[in-house]
């Protein structure tokens, strides 16, 4: 429990952490401080190319073998069972209607990848080495908890629209895209081809994910602020609960999958974390009815803040104490 | 300068569902129409900015200028993407220059 503290201790001074707690601040104080659009989407494309690159170039050595397809497979079950535990708790927890609790499960089941990148950081910041194709399980944990939510829904008997052209689109959306594609490049050129562009992806890395968290920061600020403690205590409660549960889970199935500590650890915080770029678009358009305030709020105001503070160092921790 | 009488129709929804709606505006004959991205706002659903956005979040207008008797045709191919979903749907009478174009 020390090594934790201590650990989170470190991790809460880190220039990204500091910089994601700046934006809330500003966010919550009203402050006219704001990124725009077009520099929010160009930081995450160049996030999602240079996490994707590196974790290619780690694989490049020794190819695809069957620990990461079963990685893969781990990472897929988990994804579609974890909106089931989301769903249970919110219903017992909450006074979240059906389709509520659905959309939020689903959020919740799929994958923050803003997360999984801090994870990266913070391990490679401690020198823990972890498997390059967390990356690709990353990509494949987007898409199967919307079926999972989709179908607690039909359940039910809530109309339910799903089509071809929405599943184009899910399992096409520009993040999984480019995850997978850098990921491709970076495992076909491997060390030659990191060579010739390590100062952007490797050096410019760390700075541009702390411009990066200022902006996730001044966004979650806003939907607190604008939420105006509206989401009541069962609600804020589960946005803490769940990232444990779903860590719980994650480290379950990476002992199962044999990862190594900085795998566990990053497993665990792709299980911990709840998506707030693929999901909502897929609910907007599948699950109208559902209000995206609250399951926006809670993944990017509730759960992505207690992740980045508290969950990484916890799960690090726990990772190292069990597989370390 | 003479000028003719229009409908303009101005669609605000969100824009997850922005292909949906132009591709029904399409189908029902409706090949005209303008995409504007909207800044920020507040409804039902609460307040909302663009800023920061990283997904596909947030809401567009889709504006069309018609002649009035194709106002319906457009609305009906219109109301079975927006029904159940956030936005705003207003019509107003407008004047336009070249009728043909419309």
């Amino acid at each position: 429990m020390g090594d934790i503290l201590s650990l989170a201790g470190q991790n809460l001074l880190t220039p990204m952490i500091l910089s994601f707690v700046l934006g809330l601040a500003a966010a919550l104080a009203r402050s006219e401080l704001s990124v725009p659009e077009a520099a929010a989407k160009m930081m995450s494309l160049y996030l999602l190319f240079a996490i994707g690159f590196k974790g290619g170039v780690a694989v490049a050595g020794h190819g695809v073998d069957a620990h990461l397809l079963t990685a893969m497979a781990g990472g897929v079950a988990l994804s579609f069972l974890l909106p089931f535990a989301a769903f249970g708790l919110l219903r017992g927890m909450t006074g979240l209607s059906v389709v509520d609790a659905a959309a939020v499960a689903a959020h919740y089941g799929s994958i923050s990848i803003v997360t999984f990148v801090t994870a990266t950081s913070v391990l490679a910041s401690q020198g823990i080495a972890s498997e390059g194709f967390m990356v690709a399980v990353a990509a494949a944990m987007e898409a199967p908890a919307i079926v999972s939510a989709l179908w607690l829904v039909a359940r039910s008997g809530a109309g339910v629209r799903m089509d071809a052209r929405l599943w184009h689109e899910i399992l096409l959306n520009g993040s999984i895209v480019l995850l997978i594609g850098s990921f491709v490049i970076g495992a076909v050129t491997g060390d030659a081809g990191m060579a010739r562009i390590e100062p952007m992806v490797v050096t410019a890395f760390q700075g541009i994910l702390c411009l990066f968290l200022l902006d996730m920061g001044l966004v979650a600020g806003r939907g607190l602020r604008a939420s105006r403690g509206g989401l009541g205590v069962g609600v804020v409660a589960f946005g803490v609960v769940m990232p444990v549960v779903g860590a719980a889970a994650g480290l379950a199935v990476a002992l199962l999958v044999g990862l190594s500590p900085g795998g566990t650890a990053l497993m665990m915080t792709l299980a911990a974390s709840a998506s707030y770029i693929a999901v909502p678009a897929a609910m907007r358009v599948a699950l109208p009815e559902a209000n995206p305030s609250v399951s926006l709020t809670l993944a990017l105001g509730i759960t992505f803040p207690f992740n980045l503070t508290f969950g990484i160092p916890a799960y690090v921790a726990v990772a190292q104490a069990i597989g370390g | 300068m003479l000028t003719h009488s229009a409908k303009r129709v101005e669609i605000i929804i969100e824009a997850p569902m922005e292909g949906r709606l132009t591709d029904a505006l399409q189908a029902a004959g409706v090949t005209g129409f303008t995409v504007l991205p909207v800044l920020g706002g507040s409804g039902r659903s609460g307040q909302w900015s663009r800023e920061g956005q990283v997904g596909r979040a947030g809401m567009v207008a889709v504006i069309c200028l018609i002649r009035p008797e194709r106002l319906d045709a457009l609305l009906e191919a219109a109301f079975r993407v927006v029904e159940r979903h956030i936005g705003v749907v207003s019509i107003t009478d407008t004047q336009v220059l070249r009728a043909e174009r419309f």
